[in-house]
């Protein structure tokens, strides 16, 4: 039975991430919900780590979401028409919807949505990389809302299929968002793209700046250990870095390349016998830098949540309401 | 710190000071939220959210749950006033699956009365 803290005891800063201790029992039980396709729901019996790795996870996803907001709002102000503008301002709202679906998934494993924020701002916690780059000009945007959303589609897609039943099922609900995401983006691309010579320069120069952050996004190539194999068989990951960064290739390169928009990678191309892409390996030690704070944005991004944080203590503490108890969504 | 967005760079972030470190007690309670999608339909879960009173969660459910398409009607609910089964209550669902007898299909008649018309035909010959 469960009515607010249906996880008694938990402490979520002290996860085991090893499954010695697990009882071996319950892990054979647990694995072959799995491996049938049911669903763990959060008071059903699950290894720590499996917990740990999906706080990790989902927690990480709704971070990317408010950032996300960050560089896509720098437009909101300057969008060309008022139609593009009511579009980007309703993609931002989703965004920060989708974190707010995220941040309660993340919640029925046991960490209060407050300590999330807070290992955000400490920098404890990560989000995308992709979004401590800057939104240059309009078309960045664009790009923006075509590409990494394209991207962000290829895995939440496959994320939505993963075993846990609240992070499965706000991905449903997002993706059916994202696919708005991705439609006013490609319009607005499309539009550049066909446009004045001016405006395909501008599209051009975005896509040249945003192509190494693209390839980043999915991480880097997978080294097969022990732990992401039992990841992938616990349906947390879904598939490899290098297999869902395929997926976006073959979906969306042709779209950009049909327009007659160029990619900077001379070595990029499809091998028709093997059906995979091939590539240049994007600078994976500029990937680890960004990560660990040093981007283009990182401390402007942070430094703009802190604000919203601080100028928002009144808010809070006027509308605080001390007999309120932390309780935990349900499902 | 010059930002790419003018709206940024009114928050004077160089004189804000870092924020408080907010603890899990400072919290708003968490809401689960039941969306009716259709005028007469019924009320179904759509997701949770926090919000400070019922009044908020109202509001912040319309915004989260009902910003696309018309919806008619939301239920806000305190999540910790949920008392539900735990997930994996088989000793509550184990038994009895046998039900036919609740439902239509458990009751079948056309078998007897077509004997039973055979019998008659058979009788008057």
């Amino acid at each position: 039975m469960y009515g607010s803290g249906y996880i008694p005891g938990l402490d979520y800063t002290k996860l085991n991430n090893s499954i010695a201790q697990e009882d071996p029992q319950k892990l054979a039980e647990f694995e072959a919900k799995i491996e049938n396709g049911d669903k763990i729901e959060p008071h059903d019996w699950m290894p720590q780590q499996y917990r740990k790795q999906l706080i990790r996870l989902i927690e990480q996803h709704a971070h990317s979401e408010i950032m996300g907001a960050l560089p896509e709002g720098t437009w909101i102000t300057r969008a060309p028409t008022l139609k593009r503008k009511l579009a980007l301002i309703a993609k931002v709202q989703d965004e920060i919807g989708h974190a707010q679906l995220l941040y309660a998934a993340a919640e029925t494993l046991g960490k209060p949505r407050e300590a999330m924020i807070n290992d955000l701002l400490s920098g404890k916690s990560k989000y995308s990389n992709v979004f401590n780059y800057p939104a240059e000009t309009w078309a960045d945007i664009t790009v923006i809302g075509f590409l990494i959303d394209a991207a962000a589609i290829v895995n939440q897609l496959l994320n939505s299929k993963g075993s846990y039943g609240p992070y499965s099922r706000a991905l449903k609900r997002i993706c059916a968002e994202e696919s708005f995401h991705l439609k006013q983006g490609y319009e607005g691309f499309v539009y550049l793209a066909t446009g004045s010579p001016k405006q395909r320069k501008m599209l051009q120069d975005a896509v040249n700046r945003w192509w190494p952050p693209i390839m980043h996004f999915f991480g880097p190539p997978n080294k097969t250990s022990v732990h992401s194999e039992k990841l992938m068989k616990w349906k947390v990951k879904m598939a490899s870095n290098d297999e869902m960064r395929n997926r976006f290739l073959d979906q969306y390169v042709p779209k950009v390349w049909e327009l007659g928009i160029t990619l900077p990678d001379p070595n990029l191309r499809k091998n028709e016998e093997t059906g995979r892409w091939e590539y240049t390996e994007p600078d994976w030690e500029e990937f680890f830098r960004v990560i660990k704070g040093d981007g283009p944005c990182n401390k402007e991004r942070i430094a703009v949540r802190q604000w919203a944080v601080e100028k928002g203590r009144w808010v809070r503490q006027a509308l605080f309401n001390p007999s309120a108890k932390y309780s935990l969504p349900v499902a | 710190m010059k930002s790419l967005d003018p709206r940024v760079n009114r928050l004077d972030l160089e004189n804000t000071a870092d924020a408080e470190v907010v603890q899990p007690n400072q919290c708003w309670e968490a809401f689960e939220v039941f969306v009716q999608q259709k005028q007469g339909g019924q009320h179904i879960h759509e997701g949770s959210l926090h919000a400070a009173d019922y009044d908020m969660a109202l509001v912040f459910a319309k915004e989260q749950f009902g910003r696309r398409g018309r919806i008619f009607n939301i239920w806000v609910v305190k999540s910790s006033h949920v008392y539900a089964l735990a997930q994996n209550s088989e000793d509550m669902f184990a038994n009895n699956r046998e039900k036919k007898y609740r439902n239509s299909n458990g009751f079948k008649v056309s078998d007897k009365i077509t004997q039973f018309k055979q019998e008659q035909k058979k009788l008057s010959e």
